[in-house]
């Protein structure tokens, strides 16, 4: 075992992996992170703690993770490149070792303009830092854990020892660049991928083609993203502006139906929408599993944790498998 | 060359205001062919603070005149004593010509009169654009004739980032995406398996990071000694 995380071992085992996501409160309350916590407990094999993503300020990645870890769910720390140097990086990677911590998702983060897509106002006048990027960061974390060494060369009497996660956008654009992109992450070291929400279940499908052709299924663990849609509305603007994603018209119009479904009342239109949503999650969840290479899910309810249960139990994912404590 | 900008005249004004003689000096080589800091741009500057100045009542002297570089002391040499009659030097220069003036000038101030921008090019007249973040080790060779510390908002070595959206960046629709511009180039160059390896973290002591930088040619600073002891021994012999 690399690190030991029940990531890791459900991995092992062979069974699909389940990951869903925990997104820090922009407070310093804990109780927003306890009740997530607890609301995903059981129904993930470990949770991503977002590390303040969007460009928002929110409770460390670190500090969620630890206090999610105490509640009894398997955090996945994310490290973005944005905010910090190599030294304050693997400062924090000793100190979230120190803690518990054996799950971390090496990302590039967001850019500081993103400001939750303008919705709050955010820090677009904060200085990025980007002194390595996702692939180096990766292989930091490999340097640190299977030599005992930082970055920089000097030695660590005790390594820390995550399992190496980076993500993947398999349709993002330039889309023939993508498999590449994939190949050097998992060439840097990571040990399992987490996609971005895939919709268009064909593309991806023909982009894990010659991701089986250049073997890499065989060297990471790939974790098919699939992004709960909640209405009619996010999906078309998923569609039209997250970068990678693509939602087919067939989907948006399924939204569509049920929301008109709803005549004017509002109420009924949401609950409606979310039912839809989750019913689509469900199928995602499964033509993802069923695409040949890909070894789990990893399902993004954002704001949304309650919706993980009823999707991991209708795609039959349910209970997850548990191993003896060593 | 060196892109400067216009400075909003409001905040010209509120630097000079306080001042008696005050000269915008000019600089005729990278701002001027940017239409931020040349002799005409001085001169419009000069005109809109004299104006101001006689709408709030100030009793001030506005001068303008300029040199062809601020970053050489041969070109300011000569009008040193017309700069030292003005209690202050509004300089349209760029940011280096502002501190090279300012370390010679003793006690009068030098004030920057434009923002300096970037390292740029002339893309279309009027239109110019960053191309170069001197960040002093260059890989061009690498990323198909195009920087990805200098056109990539997060300045990636192993890019493109999941943000790629249409060949744009996600920070704004109107910026191209750097690494999908090298990906594109390399294509055509046929020489996009290069990208497959992976480019380790960089030593940014080249650039900013290591603190100010310098240049320093041997032979040059050799040759141009050689050629003063010359021209002393040769006035001794006189």
């Amino acid at each position: 075992m690399k690190s030991g995380s029940n990531l890791e071992k459900v991995l092992k085992s062979g069974q699909p992996a389940v990951t869903a996501e925990l997104g820090p409160p922009m407070s310093a309350d804990p109780h927003e992170v306890i009740k997530k916590a607890n609301i995903l407990k059981g129904f993930c094999d470990a949770a991503n703690i977002t590390d303040c993503q969007t460009a928002v300020v929110r409770i460390s990645s670190i500090a969620a993770a630890a206090i999610a870890l105490r509640e009894g769910l398997e955090p996945v720390m994310q490290m973005t490149c944005r905010d910090r140097n190599r030294i304050a990086m693997q400062a924090d990677l000793l100190g979230a070792s120190a803690l518990g911590l054996k799950n971390c998702l090496c990302l590039a983060g967001d850019h500081q303009s993103f400001s939750a897509a303008g919705r709050l106002k955010g820090h677009p006048g904060a200085k990025n830092v980007y002194d390595v990027d996702t692939c180096q960061l990766v292989g930091i974390l490999k340097k640190m854990r299977d030599e005992s060494k930082q970055e920089g060369g000097d030695p660590l009497e005790v390594a820390p020892k995550f399992f190496i996660g980076a993500s993947w956008t398999p349709m993002g654009d330039p889309i023939d660049i993508r498999p590449m992109n994939l190949l050097k992450k998992v060439n840097a070291g990571a040990d399992f991928i987490q996609t971005q929400g895939i919709y268009d279940i064909e593309l991806f499908r023909s982009q894990m083609e010659k991701i089986r052709k250049m073997g890499l299924h065989e060297k990471t663990a790939i974790l098919g993203g699939v992004i709960v849609p909640k209405s009619a509305m996010m999906l078309k603007y998923m569609d039209s502006s997250v970068a990678g994603v693509s939602v087919p018209k067939a989907l948006i119009e399924r939204m569509n139906k049920a929301k008109e479904a709803a005549g004017d009342d509002k109420k009924k239109a949401r609950e409606l929408q979310e039912a839809e949503g989750i019913k689509l999650a469900v199928e995602l969840v499964q033509q993802v599993l069923e695409t040949p290479g890909v070894r789990g899910v990893h399902i993004q309810a954002i704001e949304w944790e309650s919706a993980i249960e009823g999707i991991v139990k209708a795609a039959g994912l349910y209970p997850r498998p548990t191993f003896p404590t060593e | 060359m060196i892109i400067g900008s216009q400075k909003p005249i409001d905040e010209i004004w509120g630097m000079v205001k306080d001042f008696h003689k005050v000269l915008v000096f000019g600089c005729n080589t990278c701002v001027a062919i940017c239409h931020a800091g040349g002799e005409k741009e001085a001169e419009t500057i000069a005109t809109l603070l004299r104006m101001r100045a006689s709408q709030e009542g100030k009793e001030m002297t506005v001068d303008f005149s300029s040199v062809m570089r601020h970053c050489e002391p041969e070109y300011f040499v000569p009008v040193m004593d017309d700069l030292k009659k003005y209690d202050l030097i509004l300089s349209t220069a760029c940011g280096v010509g502002v501190n090279f003036l300012s370390d010679r000038t003793g006690t009068i101030p030098v004030y920057p009169g434009i923002n300096t921008s970037f390292y740029g090019a002339v893309e279309s007249p009027g239109d110019f654009v960053e191309l170069c973040a001197g960040c002093g080790n260059c890989i061009l060779h690498l990323t198909g004739g195009i920087c990805p510390i200098a056109r990539c908002s997060k300045t990636l070595m192993n890019g493109p980032c999941g943000g790629t959206n249409k060949g744009k960046c996600e920070v704004s629709k109107d910026i191209d995406c750097a690494w999908y511009l090298i990906v594109e180039r390399m294509k055509k160059l046929g020489t996009l398996e290069k990208l497959a390896e992976i480019q380790p973290a960089r030593n940014w002591s080249t650039s900013r990071d290591g603190g100010p930088r310098r240049v320093s040619l041997e032979h040059i600073r050799a040759y141009e000694e050689q050629e003063e002891k010359k021209t002393e021994s040769e006035g001794g012999k006189k």
